[in-house]
C-alpha cells in the first residue's frame, strides 16, 4: 500500500521502532504484531552510531541493535521479511544513506517494500541527490517541520515533502513527554496546504495522540514509548498501548479541539 | 532578531561542508550565520574583540626563532607561540569571538563540547569573564583522563556535564551539545570549539583563529623580509591549522597539516587506531557537514584514537577536506611515538613544553625535515602542562 492510500483512512497511527532491537530476528514479528494491534504505518529506524536528533531511549535502542549485528544489509532483509499490508517507512540518518549511495539506498527501499524515507538530519536544501533517487524509484521523501520553522520556510518544506509532512511536536530531541504544547497546535494550524500532517516527538499516551488529532493532525507518530516497552520486554503491554492509541485517535476524529 | 529564509543556503568548500542538521536547528543556525555576517564587518565588534585579544588573551603572541630546533632540523624554524595565549592554547581566540557574537545576539547561556578540556576551559574563561551561564559537555572517558581541566572549568564557574552516550568521548560530547541546543537555542549559544560542523561554524571559527596567521605573516615579513617555505600545524578538527593557514592560502607556501597517526592505520568494527580523517577517512556526514570521516562501510562512525585527546576526533573541518582534495594543503601524519619524540625534543631543545597536540607538528618536522624547505613556521597551538601525566604514563608502558 502506498502512503497516500493509507491516508485515505485517516486518522492514522504511525509507530516507530528501531530495527534490530533487541535482535534483527525479532523485528519482522514485532512489526506484524504492531500492525495487528492497529498501527497504520510502521517507521523502521536504521540504528546509527551518532543519532543527534534522538533522546536517550532511542540512542540506547540503536546501541543495542548495532551490538546485535544490525547494519544496512541486514536492515533491508529484515524490512523485506516484515511483510505487512501497511506502508513501511525508513527512518535514519543521512550518513547511512550517503555511505550506500542515495540511488542504491532508494532502490533497496523500493525492493524491500519501504514506501517512504524520513532522514531527520537532511533538510530539503541538502536533499537533491536523494530526492532524485526517491522520485526514480517511487519512494516518498518525507521532510520535517518544527515549531520554530518560520512561515516562508514552512511553505517551502510543504512543497518539497511527499507522502506526508512530519511535524515535530516540540523542539529538542525524541523522547516521551506527558503534554501537548500550544506551539504544536500552532504549528499544525500554520500548515496551509492539503498535504497530510503527522505529528511526532514526545507523544506517549493515548490522550496526547487524540489531542494532536483533535488539533487537526492526520496522524500521530509514537516512538520512544514503544521502544521503551520493547527494551523492557513488555510486548503485550506494547500491543495494548497501540490498541488504546488507535482507539483514542479514531475516537478523536472530527472532534473539535478541547483546548485551543 | 528573526529571519525567515525559505532557503537556508550554506557556505560550501567545493562539495564539502553544508547544513546537515535537524530542522529544529536550521533556524538557530541561520540566525547565527546572519548575526555573524553582520558583526564581522562591524568596527565596533572588531574593536571590542581586538581589545580583549590584546588585554585579556595576551596577544599578539611571539613568532620565536627556535635556534636549537633549527639546527636539529637543518631548517630555519620559527614557532608561533599560541601556547602563550591565556588558558594555554589557541582555543581562546575562538571562544572570545563567539562569546561576543552570542552576547550581541542576546544569549545568556553558553554550551560547549570538550575532549581534552582545552576548549572547555577556554569557554569557561569567557563565560566567567563576559557573564554567561556556562555548561560544558564532556565524555565520561575524557573526564577521567583530564581531571585537572575539569577542575579548572569548575573553578571558573562552569558546570561540566558528563556524557555517557556512545563512545563517551569528544564526538558524543558534540552530539549531546547539539541535542541540548535543539531545545535551548532561544537563550543559548552553542560555542563549537573547532573549524568543523555545520555552516557557519567552519567559516566563523576559521576567521576567529585567522589572527594566528595574520600575525605570523606580519612577523615573518618583518623578521625575514619574505615568506617561509612551509607552515606546519597539527589537525584535530582543524581550527589552529586553518587559523594559521588561511592568510597564506594564495601564497607560494607549503601548508602541512599533521593528523594523529595514533597507533597506526589499523581499525576494528567500531574503532580506528588513529585520528587521521584526511589520511585514512572517506567522505561522509558528521556533525552537520560533509567532510572526511572515519567510518565503517555502512556509515557508522568509528571511535578514533590518539595519545593527544585534542586530536582524538573521527572527523575534520570541511575546508581542510576541500583544501586537501585540491592539493593546496598536504595532509601528513605523526603517530603517538613521533608526537612524544616532538614533545621531548622541544622541551629539551628550547625549554618549551608543547601540548601533545602541537607535539604532533614538531614530531612530524623532526621525522621529515626535508619537507620543510629552508624556512618554516610551526604552530605551537598549546602548552603541555595538561599532558604531563599522560606522557609519564606513556613512557612507563
Ligand atoms: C593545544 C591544542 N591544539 C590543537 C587542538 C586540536 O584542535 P584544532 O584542530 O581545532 O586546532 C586542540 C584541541 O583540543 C588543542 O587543545
Amino acid at each position: 500500500m502506498k502512503i497516500s492510500e493509507a491516508f485515505q483512512n485517516k486518522p492514522l497511527l504511525i509507530v516507530y521502532i528501531c530495527a534490530g532491537d533487541p535482535t534483527p530476528d525479532a523485528t519482522p514479528d514485532l512489526v506484524r504484531r504492531l500492525v495487528k494491534a492497529g498501527a497504520d504505518i510502521i517507521e523502521l529506524g536504521l540504528p546509527h552510531s551518532d543519532p543527534i536528533a534522538d533522546g536517550p531511549t532511542i540512542q540506547a535502542a540503536a546501541q543495542r541493535a548495532i551490538a546485535a549485528g544490525m547494519n544496512t544489509d541486514v536492515y533491508f532483509d529484515v524490512a523485506a521479511q516484515a511483510d505487512v499490508n501497511v506502508p513501511k517507512i525508513f527512518m535514519g540518518y543521512y550518513n547511512m544513506v550517503y555511505a550506500r549511495g542515495p540511488d542504491r539506498f532508494a532502490l533497496d527501499c523500493a525492493k524491500s517494500g519501504i514506501r517512504g524515507m524520513i532522514v531527520p538530519d537532511l533538510p530539503p536544501e541538502e536533499a537533491g541527490p536523494l530526492h532524485d533517487a526517491c522520485r526514480r524509484y517511487g519512494v516518498d521523501l518525507i521532510f520535517l517541520a518544527s515549531p520554530n520553522t518560520p512561515p516562508e520556510r514552512l511553505h517551502m518544506i510543504e512543497n518539497e515533502t511527499s507522502g506526508f509532512l512530519y511535524l515535530v511536536a516540540r523542539t529538542g530531541v525524541t523522547g516521551a513527554k506527558s503534554d501537548v504544547l500550544q506551539s504544536t497546535r500552532d504549528l499544525i494550524s500554520r500548515v496551509s496546504g492539503d498535504v497530510p500532517k503527522a505529528v511526532g516527538f514526545g507523544i506517549s499516551t493515548p490522550e496526547q495522540a487524540a489531542d494532536v488529532i483533535r488539533a487537526g493532525a492526520d496522524a500521530a507518530i509514537v516512538g520512544s514509548v514503544c521502544v521503551d516497552l520493547i527494551a523492557r520486554g513488555e510486548i503485550e503491554r506494547l500491543e495494548e498501548l497501540v490498541r488504546e492509541m488507535k482507539a483514542a485517535i479514531v475516537g478523536a476524529k472530527g472532534k473539535a479541539p478541547i483546548v485551543c | 532578531m528573526k529571519c525567515d529564509t525559505a532557503n537556508a543556503a550554506a557556505v560550501k568548500f567545493g562539495k564539502y561542508g553544508g547544513l546537515f542538521v535537524p530542522e529544529t536547528l536550521v533556524q538557530p543556525i541561520m540566525e547565527l550565520a546572519q548575526a555573524y555576517e553582520r558583526l564581522r564587518s562591524s568596527d565596533d565588534f572588531k574593536d571590542e574583540l581586538a581589545g580583549l585579544l590584546r588585554n585579556f588573551a595576551g596577544r599578539k603572541t611571539p613568532l620565536y626563532h627556535a635556534r636549537n630546533l633549527s639546527r636539529e632540523l637543518g631548517c630555519k624554524t620559527y614557532l608561533k607561540r599560541e601556547d602563550l595565549v591565556h588558558g594555554g592554547a589557541h582555543k581562546l581566540n575562538n571562544t572570545l569571538g563567539q562569546a561576543l557574537v552570542a552576547k550581541r545576539m542576546g544569549k545568556t547561556r553558553l554550551i560547549a563540547e570538550t575532549g581534552a578540556g582545552q576548549h572547555g576551559v577556554a569557554t569557561a574563561i569567557v563565560g566567567a569573564n563576559l557573564g554567561f551561564e556556562t555548561q560544558v559537555y564532556m565524555g565520561e572517558v575524557d573526564i577521567e583522563r583530564q581531571k585537572m581541566n575539569v577542575y579548572r572549568m569548575e573553578l571558573m564557574g562552569a558546570e561540566v556535564i558528563p556524557v555517557r552516550s556512545g563512545s563517551r568521548t569528544l564526538k558524543d560530547a558534540i552530539n549531546e551539545a547539539m541535542r541540548d541546543w535543539a531545545a535551548s537555542f532561544e537563550h543559548t549559544h552553542y560555542l563549537l570549539g573547532t573549524a568543523a560542523g555545520a555552516h557557519p561554524y567552519p567559516t566563523m571559527v576559521r576567521d576567529f583563529q585567522s589572527v594566528i596567521g595574520l600575525e605570523a605573516r606580519e612577523q615573518i615579513l618583518e623578521a625575514e623580509g619574505c615568506l617561509p617555505d612551509s607552515i606546519v600545524a597539527c589537525v584535530g578538527g582543524g581550527s589552529n591549522a586553518m587559523g594559521i593557514f588561511a592568510p597564506f592560502l594564495t601564497d607560494d607556501v607549503r601548508l602541512l597539516a599533521v593528523e594523529a597517526g595514533g597507533r597506526g592505520p589499523g581499525k576494528t568494527d567500531r574503532t580506528a587506531d588513529n585520528g587521521a580523517s584526511l589520511g585514512y577517512g572517506s567522505n561522509g556526514i558528521l556533525h552537520g557537514a560533509l567532510t572526511k570521516i572515519l567510518q565503517d562501510p555502512y556509515g557508522q562512525i568509528l571511535e578514533s584514537y590518539s595519545v593527544a585527546a585534542g586530536l582524538d576526533y573521527p572527523g575534520v573541518g570541511p575546508e581542510l577536506a576541500y583544501l586537501a582534495e585540491t592539493g593546496r594543503v598536504q595532509p601528513k601524519m605523526a603517530d603517538d611515538r613521533t608526537a612524544i619524540r616532538g614533545f621531548r625534543a622541544l622541551s629539551k631543545l628550547e625549554g618549551i613544553i608543547p601540548a601533545l597536540e602541537s607535539a604532533h607538528a614538531v614530531g612530524y618536522a623532526l621525522s621529515e625535515p626535508r619537507a620543510l624547505g629552508e624556512m618554516a613556521i610551526i604552530n605551537i597551538s598549546g602548552r603541555g602542562d595538561k599532558d604531563l601525566a599522560t606522557v609519564m604514563d606513556y613512557e612507563n608502558l
